[in-house]
């Protein structure tokens, strides 16, 4: 049984723009053809894609799947459905579960059950250190066999400089790219939005942009030092893009990501105490913004990723806080990236090479729309106009902003391996 | 008119006829307490909450006395009283609080926006009786009452705020409450202090403490809390009191006739000279004694008064 994607725009940045069809057998693209080419073989499923762009499957490289511990906010199950939902194929998973991913057996622990399950692929990242503790290192090594692509200490950045320096040269040695939160924990001091006049108005203790940035710049110079590769994760801060701005131009081995939420909403927007507008960094002032849609019309910012961080009303329904910080994103996240392009700012090939073909890169994924390749794929619906509901979302968690927000385009089916795991209609 | 308002939540909310009224009724009540009985039945067969999950003397004291001269009847928990220390939720503990049903919860607590919260969750009216560094209106309506009594006015006062605004929820809701009534508000406090776009809530920042009080109206002292901060915002209470403490010079600097606030408990010696704490225009007392009216006047505002114009 083949399947045959029919009437589309195939879009591979650097490989093919314009109408093809693509045709899947068992988990394979065997064949890219023009529209008109092979139409005389039977047994084939044909999904009629007409008007929809086929482009190699979304990767998200910034999740919380929370399993195993908090299977309470959102398990393997209930993430990867929501990542296929959204039209990601694949993500990668942030170690900060209950027990920490710092070793080989979590991680083949994640990594079979997302198998099992047959939605999208979870590449985890695994623990810098042992217990994300700052302290000592973790069996990169071990871990790296098992299935990790990065090494992360998200949301616990290492504070010791030296721990730090020490890590990089390791694992420069294992080619692992290591991932950065980037905070300086003390100067944000038990903040919990952006420092500036709303955080004022609002009594709420403020995090500078300098807590963020402060960590960018020494990340940097520890690249500088080590040859490292690092990846700056969800950058806020006018500040952060300007050192990265600078830094690639040294020709320094950095990457960096931004969430959409970063060009999608400010420090203004928090308000009333919404703990859904409660995220780490926190949104920034409107300058950050347009500094963040700046940075990735320009390249410096490679990459989108969504920092998905399902949390229950356990952890939102109180005092802003105590809140936990982090929103949803699997399933909001290509809409919001896809108003870059209804804006005009990135086209829709630049998109798809910061939602696709740079995370695909940076975890060492070759997604080529070419026979012979795993049928990871995703038709997106450019045009379709919606509001968005979280109601409807398959992630277990609801903390989002963005519900009733109207949004257009969206995930219309999702392959993995050859098999629809999502369809919309 | 009518006062409309479910809960007192924050200044913010209140339009100045809102705080105009919530004055005047204030400005009733303070009769009542001169009375040899102190009570009237105003609020008989109400029920009054004060859920305090914050040390606090005065501004409690204040609230039950307020409830009981009205005859309202108070019942007070503290957070080491609650089930907070069992794991309930501020929401949870709110709805048990309203199943009883009390018609007022007057809230006090350490994190902004918690009376926010719960107003959203509960039929009840809630006053905020301080959140965090947010707000606390009925302390900053009995400071506008208190300069009202005493200047005959608001509006075009030059009024001084000097200290620790960052973490004072006292200030935001001066700064905001006095602007909104016309008044010329200025702050000044070591840039350590001093929380950026403060300005935006109406005021201005002056550079030094004299250019501060420089022919000011008021002169509002707030609390240094020397327990939280150890040494990471000043150096030491004597070189705070040396560049911020109000003393007779910098007093001098001020119109004749102004007056002097402190929101209370005072440090004698730090951020005011003792002699000055003590002397004629400071109102410091009179703060606390309209501390009573003002809120018998949101009691009745919110549980009584307009609503049920006949119960008096």
């Amino acid at each position: 049984m083949q399947i045959r994607i029919k009437g589309a725009r195939v879009l591979d940045p650097g490989n093919i723009d314009g109408p093809r069809d693509i045709i899947i057998e068992d988990e394979y693209i065997k064949a890219v053809v023009n529209p008109d080419e092979n139409l005389t073989d039977t047994n084939v499923n044909v999904i009629d894609a007409k008007g929809m762009i086929v482009v190699p499957g979304l990767i998200d490289i910034h999740v919380h799947l929370r399993e195993p511990g908090h299977e309470y906010k959102e398990t393997l199950e209930t993430g990867l459905k929501a990542a296929a939902a959204g039209g990601f194929t694949a993500v990668c998973s942030m170690p900060n579960t209950l027990p920490v991913n710092d070793n080989s057996q979590v991680t083949g622990f994640i990594i079979n059950q997302a198998e099992k399950l047959g939605f999208s692929k979870v590449f985890p990242a695994g623990a810098i250190t042992q217990g994300s503790k700052g302290q000592a290192l973790a069996e990169i090594y071990d871990m790296k066999k098992a299935g990790i692509v990065a090494v992360t200490d998200d949301g616990l950045p290492v504070e010791n400089t030296n721990m730090m320096r020490h890590a990089l040269e390791y694992c420069n040695g294992l080619d692992m790219p290591v991932f950065v939160h980037a905070e300086d924990h003390t100067l944000v001091d038990g903040g919990a939005m952006n420092e500036g006049p709303f955080a004022t108005f609002w009594g709420i203790k403020g995090i500078p942009n300098a807590a963020e940035t402060i960590m960018v710049v020494r990340d940097i110079a520890l690249s500088e030092l080590t040859g490292a590769h690092v990846h700056f994760c969800h950058i806020s801060t006018r500040e952060s893009v300007e050192a990265i701005r600078q830094a690639k131009e040294r020709g320094a081995n950095i990457t960096c990501e931004t969430a959409p939420h970063y060009f999608t909403l400010t420090d203004e927007d928090v308000k009333d105490y919404d703990t859904n507008f409660k995220m780490n960094p926190p949104l920034r002032s409107e300058n950050d913004r347009q500094a963040i849609i700046k940075g990735l019309c320009d390249d410096t910012i490679d990459l989108i990723a969504s920092d998905h961080a399902p949390h229950s009303v356990l952890e939102k329904d109180v005092e802003f806080d105590r809140a936990t910080f982090g929103i949803l994103g699997l399933e909001t996240s290509l809409p919001l990236s896809l108003r870059l392009v209804h804006d005009g700012f990135l086209s829709m090939e630049e998109l798809i090479v910061k939602m696709s073909k740079k995370p695909a890169k940076i975890i060492g994924l070759n997604n080529d729309i070419i026979p012979g390749n795993i049928a990871d794929l995703t038709i997106i619906n450019p045009e379709y106009l919606y509001k968005i509901d979280s109601d409807t979302f398959k992630s277990k968690s609801r903390n989002t902003p963005f519900s009733g927000m109207s949004v257009k385009g969206c995930a219309d089916v999702t392959f993995v391996n050859g098999q629809v795991v999502y369809q919309r209609r | 008119m009518r006062f409309e308002k479910k809960d007192i939540l924050d200044i913010n909310s209140l339009d100045s006829q809102e705080i105009s009224l919530i004055l005047d009724t204030a400005q009733g009540m303070k009769e009542i307490s001169q009375r040899p009985v102190k009570k009237v039945p105003t609020l008989r067969g109400k029920t009054i909450v004060l859920f305090f999950h914050e040390p606090s003397t005065r501004t409690k004291l204040s609230f039950d006395t307020a409830a009981k001269r009205l005859s309202a009847d108070s019942i007070s928990i503290s957070k080491s009283s609650s089930s907070i220390v069992k794991g309930e939720t501020l929401i949870d503990t709110a709805k048990n609080l309203e199943a009883m049903k009390p018609d007022v919860i007057v809230l006090r607590h350490p994190s902004s926006g918690a009376p926010h919260l719960i107003a959203k969750r509960v039929k009840c009216s809630v006053i905020n009786a301080g959140d965090g560094i947010h707000a606390h209106p009925s302390q900053a309506l009995l400071d506008i009452m208190s300069v009202r009594e005493n200047k005959g006015k608001i509006d075009g006062l030059n009024i001084s705020i000097i200290g620790d605004i960052a973490h004072s929820r006292v200030a935001r809701s001066d700064i905001t409450g006095f602007s909104k009534m016309g008044a010329k508000v200025t702050i000044c406090a070591p840039e350590t202090m001093i929380p950026m776009g403060i300005e935006n809530l109406g005021c201005t920042i002056a550079p030094d403490m004299e250019t501060c009080v420089e022919g000011a109206d008021v002169i509002m002292m707030l609390r240094i809390q020397k327990e939280r901060q150890g040494n990471i915002l000043f150096p030491t209470e004597r070189e705070y009191a040396a560049l911020y403490g109000l003393n007779r010079a910098r007093l001098g600097l001020a119109k004749k006739d102004a007056i002097i606030m402190h929101p209370g408990p005072m440090n004698r010696g730090v951020e005011i000279s003792s002699d000055i704490a003590d002397s004629e225009g400071s109102i410091i007392l009179e703060q606390v004694t309209n501390g009573v009216a003002l809120r018998m006047a949101l009691f009745y505002l919110v549980a009584g008064g307009s609503r049920h114009a006949d119960s008096d």
